[in-house]
């Protein structure tokens, strides 16, 4: 039940992206469709578990002083192996994703995540948090790609379903900021609300 | 007349907030004043134009030579994260005045993933030395430009009447839009 609580916070309560405003750059930069949102998001939460496996099993290891550049280290090893794996097996992916995967390093998500929930928490918990917050940002990547491709053209996931060619500004770089602007409003509206 | 176009495109046409996408942590967090904004500005000039040199160093005359360019994103930012400490204890020194005006902002920095950008972007546009100084420097002009613009602009939106749901983050996002739509129009000039 505690790992459940613990899974599930990162998609409402604690959302990196609507709530907490973390790792708004490749929120914003990848979302112009629903399948690349999802791609970005699944790379994030590799990251994400995997550093905070290895941090929890090695933060008595490291001393206090040097904790936040080891973590880098860790992290970006992990972003190197997203970023190997991607190209030798996803390269349409890995060249839409483009410069957003190296920048996978400075995602405030992870280094955050790392920082204030892996390196005081075992293992177990660490993997659930990782998981849980990584499959939230996930999800809000989707579902913000999701609202730009059906708005931007008229489709969902490559699969057309509105003929013509939809309004362009929000596959384009404006509409990120104005699609991502009226979901936070949304969900303020619906937390808002007394359950 | 090259590096002429290097630099209207980074400032102008492709900015690098609104166009694409790096740095949107600052400028959504630091943008409620102007002084704060051109004080951002400046700590990000001086850091990402030191950065773009020494990784363009770093890859030409050590990744490249020894091939492995695949530890490029790990190089990089340990760079960038020990440049910027490197950098508060000299300005610390140095000039006690401007460690003071920049101070605060030289943390925040090391995360802006608008450094490790534009260190990767020179890179992957294979500009030699000073073309990658020229561009740095534009890039961070124009994260200065949008983030003074969108700040002068949040100062006005608190004396505005905003739906409730809309205060704070939202309605940035959407004056943030609107700014990107603006900056739509310089799209074609180069």
């Amino acid at each position: 039940m505690k790992h459940w609580q613990n899974f599930t916070k990162g998609f409402f309560r604690e959302n990196a992206v609507f709530v907490l405003f973390l790792g708004l750059c490749p929120t914003l930069g990848v979302t112009n469709s629903a399948i690349n949102g999802m791609g970005m998001g699944l790379a994030t939460t590799f990251v994400l578990v995997s550093s905070n496996i290895v941090v929890s099993l090695v933060k008595n290891l490291i001393p206090d002083k040097v904790r936040i550049p080891a973590f880098i280290v860790i992290i970006a090893s992990f972003v190197t192996i997203v970023e190997l794996v991607m190209q030798a097996y996803l390269p349409d992916l890995f060249d839409e994703l483009g410069l957003f995967i190296p920048l996978i390093v400075v995602n405030c998500l992870i280094l955050g995540r790392a920082e204030a929930y892996a390196s005081r928490n075992r293992f177990v918990p660490a993997v659930v948090d990782g998981l849980g917050m990584g499959l939230g940002f996930t999800m809000a990547l989707v579902l913000l790609g999701g609202v730009r491709e059906i708005l931007g053209s008229g489709s969902l996931f490559g699969i057309k379903f509105i003929e013509g060619d939809g309004i362009l500004v929000f596959v384009l770089a404006p509409g990120a900021f104005l699609a991502l602007g009226y979901m936070i409003v949304i969900i303020n509206r619906i937390n808002r609300k007394p359950a | 007349m090259e590096y002429i176009l290097i630099i209207i495109s980074a400032i102008f046409v492709n900015n690098i907030v609104l166009t694409k996408f790096l740095g949107i942590c600052p400028f959504i967090g630091v943008s409620n004043r102007i002084h704060t904004a051109v004080g951002m500005t400046g700590a990000v000039t001086f850091v990402m134009v030191v950065a773009t040199i020494v990784t363009y160093l770093l890859q030409h005359y050590v990744l490249e030579v020894f091939k492995i360019t695949f530890m490029q994103t790990i190089t990089f930012i340990l760079v960038i994260a020990s440049l910027v400490q490197l950098v508060e204890i000299i300005l610390k020194k140095v000039s006690l005045a401007l460690y003071q005006a920049l101070g605060i902002f030289l943390p925040l920095i090391t995360t802006n993933c608008a450094i490790l950008g534009v260190a990767i972007l020179s890179v992957q546009n294979n500009y030699n030395l000073l073309e990658s100084v020229v561009f740095s420097v534009a890039s961070a002009l124009g994260f200065g430009l949008a983030l003074v613009t969108f700040s002068g602009i949040r100062q006005h939106l608190e004396l505005v009447e905003v739906p409730e749901q809309m205060k704070g983050v939202p309605i940035a996002f959407i004056v943030a839009g609107l700014l990107a739509l603006a900056f739509m129009g310089f799209a074609g000039i180069v």
